[in-house]
């Protein structure tokens, strides 16, 4: 455990010791205001009676944060230090393959997470300066930042996998912004397409992060959304390690 | 040069390697190589880029696995206890990858907590580690912005903060101004006391000074092991002997003839009223005092008497010729 808080700190750490971590920020927080802008326009155009984290996801903006800017936070995990040569350093201290994947991801969520604090305080501007009381409830707002958390694991645990296929850094982040980019389009698929009663369109509605994150958004936590996360950041947990330890394969 | 005292057999070897064979797809870095090495031993792993050094070395750092053989290192099976090796080794590998952005005294301590020290152990080791390397006045400074030579003290300060018994540096000076390589060299020396040092090196006198036995790698394989001094009595043919004397070259001529020891010989003019003669000793023996005395009992002016060194290309000629037949 003591091994693992050492690792993650460091990686943490490692994301605010660079200028691109600030580059990072700067640009969510960009979006993000953007956003609230969006939303702030809506309002003024007619009454909103539906819970306004709602507009959030349909802004469209933290979609662009989500296929952007996740590549670029992961990106450097594994592929840095190898190309560095530190991670010889690092796997021939006595640490676990899986000690070191689960402290970069947590490394990883964790600024991921940071650089949407700021948004915690959009209800409360939203309360405080909107002249038609919007309906801005804890709940949906708790499940909003929740559903961000969820796919945000999911993309994170997505960019350590590519990060550790790689030596390159933009191989690493290319790899996953098209991994990301198709499956926000088959979402988007499910989205656009008529609907039908075919299980085809059942599957697309079902995997679809548009849908989760609407859901999210109202204020609804379907466990079948959080297992599907959850188990597809497990998935992907275990297939970097299975790539990092695949250097010990004969 | 070679010390018997490191040669005293200890029950169990600190290193054993058997049949360590490495493929790289079909193509072998290594092939069945076998070794071991006692307590206390400094070992020199010598031979060009690609002859298997660095692969053999990240095989027992635990970085690798081997595709065939075994490696024990003090007791422990690398493969089935990786970990527990991993605790006993200090490995600084290749080019010394250190991260940057990191402050020195900061590095380190991340490290010692990495090997397993507590926080109060770490903090002592880092403190013990930066006296020891002198790394004092840099401590407080970025790793990015260290010069070449501290650098390479931070690579080692971290390869001992968790004082293992096996420490495996692979080309410790590469890159280094000779001032540097001579600090880096003297840092290695100290640790032979209570450490087994491996070091890798392309460079046959950095490794001939410091080293008690010498592995020669070529394309996967050792192609001999033994103290600097023996591989060196192999080799004494070639090790040839330059004198500069101020003496009429019939004179010389005759002196070198006489001296048994001396099998061939060639006197050319030099600058002056000199003569400079190359000699070439049986059995590879140093016959500088010889000759030193020789040229005091005569009154002949002396000013150079130099043995040549041997290069990584003599020993690399003359091993793999040696195969080859």
């Amino acid at each position: 455990m003591g091994t693992f808080i050492t690792l993650t700190r460091r990686e943490l750490a490692g994301h605010f010791l660079s200028f691109r971590g600030y580059v990072i920020l700067a640009g969510v927080q960009f979006l993000l205001g953007l956003s609230l802008l969006l939303i702030v326009d809506a309002l003024n155009n007619r009454p909103f009676d539906l819970p306004i984290t709602e507009k959030f996801p349909s802004t469209g903006l933290f979609w662009l944060v989500l296929l952007l800017v996740t590549p670029v936070i992961t990106m450097r995990t594994f592929a840095r230090e190898k190309s560095t040569g530190t991670f010889e350093t690092l796997m021939t201290t006595p640490v676990s393959d899986l000690q070191v994947v689960m402290a970069k991801f947590t490394g990883a969520l964790g600024f991921y997470l940071l650089t949407f604090l700021p948004m915690a305080a959009f209800p409360f501007i939203l309360k405080h300066y909107a002249a038609v009381f919007p309906v801005v409830d804890a709940g949906p707002v708790a499940s909003t930042f929740l559903g961000i958390a969820l796919i945000g694991s999911f993309f994170m645990a997505l960019g350590c996998f590519t990060s550790s296929l790689t030596r390159s850094q933009i191989v690493a982040a290319m790899a996953s912004f098209t991994l990301g980019t198709g499956i926000f389009m088959v979402g988007l698929l499910g989205e656009i397409s008529p609907p039908t009663d075919t299980p085809m369109y059942a599957a697309l509605r079902h995997i679809s992060v548009l849908e989760h994150m609407k859901d999210f958004s109202s204020g609804i936590i379907d466990s079948r959304h959080v297992i599907f996360y959850l188990s597809l950041t497990a998935v992907f947990l275990f297939l970097t390690c299975q790539a990092i330890g695949s250097r010990r394969w004969k | 040069m070679a010390d018997d005292t490191h040669d005293i057999p200890t029950p169990k070897p600190m290193i054993e390697v058997e049949n360590l064979t490495k493929l790289y797809g079909s193509r072998p870095a290594i092939r069945d190589v076998s070794f071991t090495v006692g307590r206390g031993e400094i070992v020199g792993f010598l031979g060009p880029n690609g002859a298997g050094k660095s692969t053999t070395m990240r095989i027992l750092a635990g970085f690798l696995a081997a595709t065939e053989g075994t490696v024990r290192i003090a007791g422990h099976d690398v493969a089935g206890a990786s970990r527990e090796v991993r605790r006993r080794v200090g490995f600084m590998p290749e080019n010394n990858p250190l991260h940057s952005d990191m402050r020195v005294r900061e590095y380190l301590k991340f490290r010692a907590r990495l090997k397993g020290l507590s926080r109060q152990a770490s903090r002592d080791r880092v403190d013990e580690v930066i006296e020891q390397f002198d790394l004092t006045d840099v401590a407080r400074q970025m790793i990015g912005e260290l010069s070449k030579g501290y650098r390479q003290r931070v690579g080692l300060a971290d390869a001992l903060v968790h004082e293992p018994a096996v420490i495996i540096l692979d080309e410790p000076t590469i890159g280094l101004d000779p001032h540097q390589v001579r600090t880096v060299r003297q840092c290695i020396k100290q640790l032979a006391d209570n450490h087994t040092v491996l070091i890798s090196s392309h460079i046959l006198p950095e490794v001939e000074v410091t080293c008690t036995k010498l592995m020669i790698f070529h394309e996967g394989r050792v192609v001999a092991a033994d103290t600097p001094a023996n591989l060196e009595r192999t080799l004494g043919g070639q090790q040839r002997i330059t004198v500069e004397l101020e003496a009429e070259p019939e004179v010389l001529e005759t002196a070198w003839e006489e001296m048994a020891e001396v099998e061939h010989h060639r006197i050319t003019p030099a600058e002056g009223r000199y003569q400079r003669c190359r000699l070439t000793p049986r059995d590879g023996l140093d016959l500088r005092p010889e000759i030193a005395a020789l040229a005091r009992a005569r009154g002949w002016p002396l000013r150079e008497l130099t043995r040549d060194r041997h290069t990584l290309e003599d020993i690399f000629v003359h091993i793999t010729r040696k195969e080859e037949d």
